[in-house]
């Protein structure tokens, strides 16, 4: 059976689609390793257990549109989420920032849950099987990421003393990166054109603003004014990615051929 | 020797039912993992559906089907693939699936995880949920105010 990409003719739209999986796939990967840095030091016991599923869900989710590109190129998973170079990567830079206390983890879930979960309809919508039903078995799981999300953010955001400012402060500094989630390259139009994708990531932008408002809102935050800032999904990465990557990939790169 | 393809199959459905899921003592057959089953000329190919995409079972699950399979009279060759095709919901777990479930302490939700929770000790619905993540992920805890057991119920992925 051909894989997903070989079964795409049209050279310029494979090569598309494929940057488009890469970087849903690495958004995971990286993320995934982000909230896995809470294991063992969540807040409560059930947060720690929470944030280290979502991680290996995240992780698993990752693997599963690796193996996608994976199995068509003849190439292996573990190579391919180890084994690039860092400005070979594609995700935003949301999802790379260091874990900047549980707050800032918090608000980064919600914003990435709720763009999370559009882009996976939008895959499921593309036509393009068996990463479409891929994509509509995935958005299941994450609608649980966003629940847990959200009552945190309640949470802290209704917290006495600190707490308000401490969620606004986080979510000022998440916002521009939250909007580099968002940021336009020309695989995006290759897929608009061709119809595989059926919303530009401007209108995607416009939303998921509509979307996350009403959920900042109501826990009475400020929604941020600040610009996108831009450039991983060209592979322009912050000085945050070079440190998760070398610890990421430390044991991998140890032996690349090791049978695991 | 040459063994029918209907005895074998059924061979092959019957030998599927003695694997077990890594994580709970139920078969894959009764947690509805087996999607439909092929045979021709002694080459089995077997479909299963995931309940999470993300388990951490799931290359076991197939490693040991495919085991299984290749123990088996006649099996020249046996393939086991996951497929996306469609959901895995709570439908597709067995009667007898779900009174092994029941006797291992956990509770199962009918169809859907948002109907109300029972406890599998004492029956009382006063129960609350403690956390949507649990020891697996396809596990949630909670705790009985009527029995003062906490105790787990198995969480599908969302209803679409």
């Amino acid at each position: 059976m051909p894989g997903v990409l070989t079964a795409i003719a049209d050279p310029s739209v494979r090569d598309a689609f494929r940057e488009w999986l890469l970087r849903i796939a690495d958004d995971e990967l990286v993320i995934g390793h982000r909230h896995s840095e809470w294991t063992g030091v969540g807040p409560d016991i059930e947060s720690d257990v929470a944030m280290s599923s979502i991680a290996q869900e995240e992780l698993g989710h990752g693997r599963a549109l690796y193996e996608q590109i994976a199995q068509d190129e003849g190439s292996d998973v573990d190579r391919l989420a180890f084994g690039r170079a860092p400005n070979e990567y594609r995700h935003a830079a949301l999802l790379e920032q260091e874990n900047d206390g549980w707050e800032y983890s918090i608000v980064r879930l919600v914003l990435y849950e709720a763009f999370e979960g559009a882009r996976l309809r939008l895959v499921a919508a593309s036509g393009q099987e068996p990463v479409a039903g891929l994509a509509r078995l995935l958005g299941r799981e994450e609608r649980y990421h966003g629940l847990f999300a959200e009552t945190w953010l309640t949470r802290l955001a209704g917290g006495a003393v600190d707490g308000p400012g401490r969620v606004q402060a986080a979510l000022d500094a998440a916002w521009p990166d939250a909007l580099g989630l968002f940021e336009a390259t020309p695989a995006d139009d290759v897929l608009l054109r061709a119809g595989v994708l059926t919303s530009s990531p401007a209108a995607q932008r416009e939303a998921w603003t509509d979307a996350v408002r009403p959920v900042l809102e109501s826990c009475a935050l400020t929604m941020p004014t600040a610009e996108a800032r831009e450039g991983g999904r060209r592979g322009v990465h912050t000085p945050a990615f070079g440190r998760l990557l070398a610890q990421m990939t430390e044991v991998w790169r140890s032996d690349p051929e090791a049978r695991w | 020797m040459t063994i029918a393809t209907d005895t074998l199959e059924r061979a092959v459905w019957d030998i599927l039912g003695t694997v077990e899921d890594p994580e709970l003592p139920i078969s894959i057959v009764d947690l509805g993992l087996v999607q439909d089953v092929r045979v021709e000329d002694g080459r089995v190919s077997v479909r299963l559906v995931p309940t999470w995409i993300a388990c951490p079972a799931l290359a076991l699950i197939r490693g040991r089907a495919r085991e299984a399979l290749l123990s088996l009279a006649g099996v020249r060759d046996a393939a086991v693939d996951y497929t996306y095709d469609e959901p895995w919901t709570l439908e597709r777990v067995t009667a007898r699936g779900r009174a092994q479930l029941a006797a291992h302490g956990l509770s199962v939700p009918r169809c859907r995880f948002a109907e109300p929770a029972v406890c599998p000790y004492c029956g009382s619905h006063d129960v609350v949920a403690e956390s949507l993540f649990g020891p697996t992920l396809c596990r949630a805890t909670y705790l009985c105010r009527s029995c003062q057991n906490p105790f787990e119920r198995f969480k599908p992925p969302a209803d679409a």
